[in-house]
């Protein structure tokens, strides 16, 4: 069976993905729409690994996951310390970014 | 072969229809469900794409660990509310959509095409190396990709520190020491006339001694400090009036039976 | 005609060599003078005169054995040192000391030796006494320097010490505001002499390469006219700036706010003569400039005039005088540009206006000195009794400065106006009627001053002046009756190497000229003795509509003048410029902050903080590098 399949449910997965940033306020649902981009990455990647006939595209999802982890654990905290001085998870209450 | 696109077949819709609960779902722990559901599926897809390392890497840490900490993470902010889904930025939504189908249709169009139809070599060879797929990759990831995997250690140690530091209360003031609980005690006494020392306990009675039982002053009333106020809220208080009232009428009883001896 | 410079001087030896003595006495004293303080201040004021009769004393020496030369041998170059070499260019310091030089000398040091002397007396109450002879002694080592420099560059640095010694002397009394005033006005007009003084030199330093006299008046003849109008207008500015001439006239008027030694030895005796100093000196190219030697005939002959006619109206004693520097100044500036005719005069004139007018202005501070410091003539007469040796000392310099016959002005003078009159008839009318002039004012300060009634203000008692002073007024006094007779018959002689100036005939008895002069200097006598001998002369000047009187009073409107022409342009200039960075620049500026500022507020509302519109953003930006990579790819 050809990647190709694979390939398109990546994309629509990832697509999906983005799509969550973008409308979610929620800042763990935005967070766990990343979690599904990195998802869908890992998918192509294990899909041309098996295309290609090489383990690499494994261990690079390997390393994904690995970072992945890393990065839930402080995006968490993140946000639990975010909770905690503004009461809420809405990214839209967090907009200090604006003058 | 055709078990993989059957699996294929099945698993890649309820992914999409999982992955699309995450955009539409009101309650964030539906979400979170529905993105652990996403993630299982995708560990059958690894399977089915001769990953088994991964599968099992994909269900103990992404879905046994990663969204676990999800779950808990929304426990503890609350789960109550479900979020509201009316946008509050103009044209947000629908921006995001159109830059969202236009995504897809970059990727597909500008990437998927330039590589579909390519060879389909498949793992076996691959695999067969070292014995095994996870052999192979630990071949690999100990070898070529040696640095690479210590890299990791370092930035997981990193996320752990960084994780506890953010998650640290900082103390604005200094713990208070006996001595200054002792003086705010004196204070609050000067200055409301709050009571210093331990409160009183609970009435022991004839017939009651639990803590719902208030105490009676040396004149009969009630002292109301003697229980506590959560169950002076809740009215679940024994009438302490009425049990000193049996008490006084045993004593009566008690009284005419001996002034009668007397007259006797 | 072969003139000094154009020589190779002689090289010194014998006392030559020590010249340079000269120079470095006054100036280390006046060095100690400052430096040593308080601990000098009763003794100090001898140090500076003992200074300057040392100078004097070589002065004579050196004058001796140049007299007992032969002509050739008498100009001596006196190499002192490498003052700037740089390269392939080097300019050494040095001393000339020819038959020109010297003369200035022994007259800087002799008149400035007597009127130290003077000073002693004069400023024996002044608590800053050793710091008015320490600038004194300075003033006299850069004096020295001007006149005894061999380039030019070290005259300017001399030049500027002048300027420098004169600025701090005029502003002596620094408590009274005029005096502060009148110093930095006069530093202020020597600075635009200056600048043309400078300009000159480095001019000639581009077209000759050096800056020495004898290299300039060797290459002078070959000078393009062009060049020699352009370096000869420049020295002439020098020239006005430093000695008082018109257009530059306006500061020596407020100079009199100075002690009175002061102006007479720096501005009338000394430092206002360097311009005519300067002119004789670069005679070679004035020679090669009709242009240039006509304006400085032009200069002398409207500034004699001017000075004569502000001596006419002013009541101050000492604004008289300093009219009357002007004019005499006037007169030797026109001498000088007459050519070779003219140069031993101008010369001789400044030697003898040099003691004449030193003994006037001694005795003007005499006089002052008798009446309490007061200047006004309106309040004084009647003083020849009380004053005697003030008064014949001062009917010496009155006589000689009009030209009374066998006084020293009568030769000097009378040979500029014949002079004059050779070369242009014009000229010499004006000279004539200057005399004319001369006579008129300096009879009514006569008169005014010391005949007629006594108009003493209340509480003054005049008296004579003490031994100190009367001393150096007799001497001057001396030398004002017998100046002209003496130089008379030698002074071109000796001074034909240097000015390179043909013999005239000069006898005593006067010719046409000579008689027509002294008519007119007899008019004005009886002119000024109709208008102030015969009748009372009122306390207080009359309120006058004639417009001379009024233009007089008011210094013929120099600072008006000075005011309308220069100062209120560059105010107008200055405020233009200040108008023009507010309006414009500024403007400007802001506009263009402001135009920013408006798009900055425009494009601050993509700005909105909100994580998710950024998202967004991102992704558009995404999509579109994406779509453009694609389509180029396509093409």
């Amino acid at each position: 069976m050809s990647p190709d399949n694979y390939l398109y449910l990546a994309a629509t997965l990832f697509t999906i993905g983005t799509i969550g940033v973008m409308i979610r306020r929620n800042a763990l649902v935005a967070f766990m729409s990343v979690e599904l981009m990195l998802n869908a990455a890992n998918l192509a990647m294990v899909a041309f690994a098996l295309a290609r006939g090489g383990l690499d595209g494994q261990v690079a999802t390997f390393f994904v996951m690995v970072v992945a982890a890393a990065e839930v654990v402080v995006g968490l905290s993140i946000i639990i310390t975010i909770y905690r001085t503004r009461r809420s998870t809405s990214v839209d209450a967090a907009n200090l970014l604006k003058l | 072969m055709i078990g993989q696109e059957i699996t294929f077949w099945i698993v890649a819709p309820l992914m999409v229809l999982g992955a699309l609960g995450l955009l539409f779902f009101r309650k964030a722990v539906y979400a979170a469900l529905s993105m652990a559901f996403v993630m299982v599926n995708l560990a059958v897809l690894y399977a089915s794409l001769n990953a088994m390392f991964l599968t099992f890497v994909q269900i103990i840490v992404y879905t046994g660990a990663i969204m676990m900490l999800f779950l808990f993470v929304l426990m503890l902010v609350g789960v109550d509310t479900p979020d509201s889904m009316v946008e509050t930025l103009k044209g947000q939504k629908f921006a995001a959509w159109v830059a969202g189908i236009g995504m897809l249709g970059l990727i597909v169009f500008g990437i998927g095409g330039a590589l579909a139809g390519g060879p389909n070599v498949g793992l076996d060879e691959a695999n067969a190396a070292h014995g095994g797929n996870v052999e192979s990759l630990a071949a690999l990831i100990f070898g070529r990709y040696v640095f690479a995997f210590e890299l990791t250690s370092a930035l997981l140690i990193t996320a752990a520190v960084g994780a506890m530091v953010l998650g640290q209360h900082a103390r604005t003031r200094p713990k208070p020491t006996q001595r200054d609980l002792a003086a705010n005690r004196m204070r609050e006494y000067a200055e409301a006339g709050a009571h210093p020392g331990a409160l009183p306990n609970s009435g022991v009675l004839a017939q009651h001694n639990s803590i719902a039982t208030p105490a009676l002053l040396p004149d009969g009333t009630v002292s109301e400090a003697s229980v506590s106020n959560t169950l002076a809220e809740r009215g679940s208080i024994v009438d302490s009036v009425a049990l000193s009232r049996a008490t006084a009428a045993v004593f009566d009883q008690i009284e005419a039976g001996k002034a009668e001896e007397d007259d006797q | 005609m072969i003139t000094l410079e154009s020589l190779a001087p002689v090289a010194a030896s014998g006392m030559f060599s020590y010249a340079w003595l000269m120079i470095a006495v006054p100036a280390a004293v006046a060095a100690i003078l400052l430096l040593f303080g308080r601990i000098l201040d009763r003794i100090g004021h001898w140090f500076a005169v003992a200074a300057v009769v040392f100078s004097f004393s070589i002065a004579v020496c050196l004058f001796s054995q140049q007299l007992l030369s032969p002509p050739d041998a008498r100009a001596v170059a006196v190499p002192l040192f490498e003052w700037i070499t740089t390269g392939s260019w080097q300019v050494s310091a040095g001393l000339l000391i020819d038959q020109l030089s010297i003369l200035f000398a022994l007259l800087v040091t002799g008149v400035g030796s007597l009127i130290h002397i003077y000073s002693v007396g004069y400023m024996a109450h002044d608590e800053r006494r050793r710091r008015f002879f320490a600038y004194l002694n300075l003033f006299i080592a850069a004096m020295l320097t001007l006149v005894l420099a061999d380039n030019y560059l070290v005259l300017f640095v001399g030049w500027e010490g002048v300027g420098l010694a004169s600025y701090l002397l005029i502003g002596f009394w620094q408590h009274k505001p005029s005096a502060a005033a009148a110093g930095t006005k006069a530093f202020v007009m020597n600075r635009v002499g200056d600048l043309g003084l400078t300009m000159a030199i480095m001019t000639m330093l581009a077209l000759f390469g050096s800056s020495a006299f004898t290299a300039v008046n060797a290459a002078a003849p070959h000078l393009d006219p062009f060049w020699a109008t352009t370096i000869g207008l420049l020295l002439l500015l020098g020239a006005c700036g430093k000695s008082a001439q018109v257009p530059l006239q306006a500061w020596l008027l407020d100079a009199m706010e100075g002690p009175t030694p002061v102006s007479a030895l720096i501005h009338a005796a000394t430092m206002v003569t360097a311009g005519v100093y300067l002119v004789v000196r670069s005679h070679a190219i004035f020679e090669m400039s009709s242009a240039a030697s006509t304006a400085v005939v032009v200069v002398g002959c409207v500034t004699l005039l001017a000075g004569a006619w502000i001596g006419t109206s002013k009541d101050d004693i000492k604004k008289v005088l300093a009219g009357s520097t002007m004019s005499q100044i006037g007169y030797m500036m026109l001498a000088a540009g007459l050519g070779p005719v003219g140069y031993a005069f101008a010369i001789f004139h400044l030697l003898t206006h040099g003691f004449f007018k030193a003994n006037m202005f001694l005795g003007a501070g005499s006089v002052m000195h008798a009446m309490d410091d007061d200047v006004n003539m309106r309040h004084y007469g009647g003083l020849w009794k009380v004053t005697r040796i003030t008064f014949w000392t001062f009917a010496m310099g009155y006589l000689a400065i009009i030209g009374f016959p066998g006084f020293a002005g009568y030769f000097s003078k009378d040979h500029i106006i014949e002079a004059a009159f050779e070369v242009s008839t014009l000229a010499g009318v004006t000279a004539l009627i200057g005399a004319g002039i001369t006579a008129f004012y300096m009879t009514r300060l006569m008169v005014m001053t010391f005949l007629g009634e006594k108009r003493w203000r209340e509480h003054v008692h005049p008296h004579e002046s003490p031994k100190l002073m009367t001393v150096p007024l007799i001497i001057l006094a001396f030398f004002s009756v017998i100046g002209g007779a003496l130089m008379n018959a030698w002074i071109q002689d000796w001074l034909e190497p240097a000015t390179g100036a043909h013999v005239q005939e000069t006898s005593l008895v006067p010719g046409p000229i000579g008689w027509s002069t002294m008519l007119v200097v007899a008019a004005g006598i009886a002119l000024a003795w109709w208008i102030f001998g015969m009748r009372p002369v009122p306390a207080v000047s009359p309120a006058s509509a004639n417009p001379f009187t009024v233009a007089g009073r008011n210094d013929l409107f120099g600072d008006a003048v000075n005011n309308a022409v220069v100062v209120q342009p560059t105010l107008a200039l200055s405020r233009g410029l200040v108008a023009n960075d507010d309006r414009i620049i500024d403007a400007g500026a802001d506009g263009l902050a402001s135009v920013f500022t408006g798009l900055s507020t425009q494009t601050r509302r993509l700005q909105t903080g909100q994580v998710r519109a950024y998202a967004l953003t991102m992704m558009i930006g995404v999509l579109l590098v994406g779509a453009v990579m694609i389509l180029t790819q396509l093409g």
